[in-house]
């Protein structure tokens, strides 16, 4: 053996690499990671894949309106997935408002990660009055139901994606907050912060590089789930007709627009949107409970 | 202990004054409540005597006071639409929003226990695994969309069930005839599916611990039957746990059935804050949320209250 063929196996042993070995181990959390990956990319791709731009008005003929799966349009377009009262496809305004769910859903969780690891850190570095003031509030946030916050929260604020997303961010933050406060305790006594104060480094800095990287793994874990909980909270605040705007219809508001036409037997208006939700959010969960299995020390030998 | 019940209760006052405050700006900073309820067509003298009407045209700071001391006569303001009584209105959808939410409780129970027991008992058979993988997806299946699906299969394909409304009703409640309980099933099974999910894994995870107590092992030891153990020794044990969290749940219950409420057209409170919130009748929508915050203040009370007695550990953290 050469020299240049032990440098992999030393890299091997990198955190980041035993991370993704162990995560690989589970073949359903592997599948829900390739489906969610495929989700993305369809998304991604979408105004380059679809059949038809669903909010062209000149590619959609009103002719068209409630065909069923399968049935070949005016323009030629076979819709595999039927299309809706106004002839959009479905398929295309599927993979479009997959795009808006996915962008609001990972979007908040984001803002929110951000916001609530912040808080919590801060909680738990500073003790006293300002943990108690911080956790206090997180008390409260989380004693209530997230559908009745985001309610109050869109009467206030009306419609729109900005708004869905504050409203999320509100209502998501108390859970990362909690999680990181948490660990932050625990490694906030370690050595090598207690180094870091030594070295009288500001404490923005030990908050950011030091501390907020140890209590990364519960972090990820929640944040998963958590980008699950927001595209099903999304989509229920636009069926609701408190979320996106028409314009701007996802995933929730798609399956608003078929509900009318359920009642007499049109299902696919409804159905085909709430199948690809039910995927998103089925695949991500199922990640987020692999994870934690990978991510919790307490269950490694 | 009487300290930490008047330092507790002044606490849910302090949280009830500052969700009043939040509710009411936060309502009432929202848009023109003028635009909204005056007819454009209406001239200047016609809207500015329905301004002074409504008590729009005081500053925001009065109209909180103004509509702080009515709060404390019961007094939440009159609906813009229908022109009663905001808490009325409200009042009067409430049997509705209750026998939806027990209902779903009571589904919950039914369907929940039983298959929570079967999944603790045998937990490595292909039953339990299906129904913990059931449980996961009741987890994580959007409400509204199951709903949806309901409506479908049983309504619409089989014919079964009726899909909207509350049928007809005995003194206010759908339970009390067979045309209104049969309105009650689809939207009851549909938001029980977040607590059926509930109470299976509970009730496993219940069963699985309590069948590893000494006084289980006795009284196999005893020579009972297996059925005579489980169902009596076991089984009245996890009932307790079961029981509260399902207790706790009927506020967050309530809080769901607005989704229910609005895919099945059941005329509940969770139906009209949703109306109110589309046609901005703020009084409605603050009085709704009053309530709502109300309920979960006394509930998080009684909660903390409860604990206190039990777990004296509360009770010393509250005083330091």
């Amino acid at each position: 053996m050469s020299s240049t063929t032990v440098a992999p196996a030393v890299r091997e042993e990198t955190p980041f690499r035993r991370f993704l070995s162990e995560f690989a181990a589970s073949k359903i959390a592997m599948g829900g990671f390739i489906v969610f990956a495929i989700i993305v990319v369809l998304a991604v791709l979408a105004p380059w894949i679809t059949p038809q731009d669903p909010y062209d008005l000149g590619t959609i003929d009103i002719m068209d309106g409630r065909l069923e799966p399968g049935a070949v349009g005016a323009s030629g377009i076979t819709h595999w997935l039927g299309t809706d009262d106004q002839g959009r496809d479905m398929l295309s305004g599927i993979l479009y408002g997959l795009r808006i769910s996915l962008t609001v859903g990972a979007g908040s969780a984001l803002i929110a990660g951000l916001v609530g690891a912040s808080l919590g850190m801060l909680a738990a570095y500073a003790g006293g009055r300002t943990d108690s003031v911080i956790m206090r509030v997180v008390d409260l946030q989380l004693s209530f139901p997230t559908i009745l916050a985001a309610l109050m929260i869109l009467a206030f604020l009306g419609k729109g994606i900005l708004n869905v997303v504050i409203a999320l961010v509100i209502v998501e933050w108390a859970y990362y907050a909690r999680t990181v406060r948490g660990s932050a305790l625990v490694e906030r006594r370690r050595e090598y912060i207690e180094a870091a104060q030594c070295l009288a480094l500001p404490t923005r800095r030990i908050l950011f590089r030091h501390l907020l990287p140890n209590c990364l793994p519960p972090l990820i874990v929640v944040g998963t789930i958590q980008v699950a909980r927001a595209i099903a909270l999304e989509a229920t605040l636009s069926f609701l007709g408190l979320g996106v705007p028409i314009t701007e219809p996802s995933l929730g508001l798609l399956i608003a627009n078929g509900y009318e036409y359920m009642l007499s037997g049109k299902y696919w208006i409804s159905f085909y949107p709430g199948v690809a939700l039910l995927i998103t959010i089925v695949s991500i969960n199922l990640m987020g409970d692999h994870l934690r299995d990978v991510l919790n020390p307490r269950l490694k030998k | 202990m009487t300290v930490y019940l008047l330092r507790r209760l002044f606490q849910s006052l302090l949280v009830l004054v500052a969700m009043s405050l939040i509710v009411f700006v936060g309502v009432y900073a929202v848009g023109d409540p003028v635009e909204i309820l005056i007819s454009p067509d209406a001239d200047q003298a016609e809207r500015a005597r329905a301004i002074v009407a409504l008590g729009l045209d005081k500053p925001l700071w009065q109209q909180y006071l103004v509509f702080v001391q009515n709060a404390l006569r019961g007094d939440l303001g009159r609906s813009f639409v229908y022109n009663e009584p905001a808490l009325q209105l409200i009042l009067q959808k409430m049997p509705a929003t209750m026998e939806l939410a027990l209902g779903a409780t009571v589904f919950a129970i039914l369907v929940g226990l039983p298959l929570g027991l079967y999944a603790g008992l045998h937990p490595d058979s292909g039953g339990a695994k299906a129904i913990m993988a059931g449980s996961i997806l009741g987890f994580s299946l959007p409400t509204f969309w199951v709903g949806l699906m309901l409506i479908m299969v049983f309504a619409v394909q089989l014919g079964w069930l009726p899909s909207t409304g509350r049928g007809d009703t005995l003194w206010g409640w759908s339970f009390l005839t067979p045309n209104g309980l049969s309105h009650l099933v689809l939207p009851s099974i549909n938001l029980a599916l977040f607590k059926i999910s509930l109470v299976i894994r509970l009730t496993r995870s219940g069963v699985r611990e309590t069948m590893l107590m000494d006084y289980v092992k006795f009284a196999r030891a005893k020579g009972l039957s297996r059925n005579r153990v489980t169902y009596v020794h076991v089984f009245k044990n996890i009932l307790i746990p079961v029981v509260t969290v399902v207790g706790l749940e009927l506020g967050s219950t309530i809080a769901f059935s607005v989704v229910t409420e609005s895919v099945f057209a059941w005329p509940g409170m969770g139906k009209l804050i949703i109306d109110s919130i589309n046609v901005l009748d703020r009084p409605v929508i603050v009085a709704y949320l009053m309530i709502i915050v109300l309920m979960f203040i006394v509930i998080n009370l009684v909660v903390d209250i409860m604990y206190s007695v039990l777990d004296p550990r509360v009770r010393l953290e509250g005083q330091g």
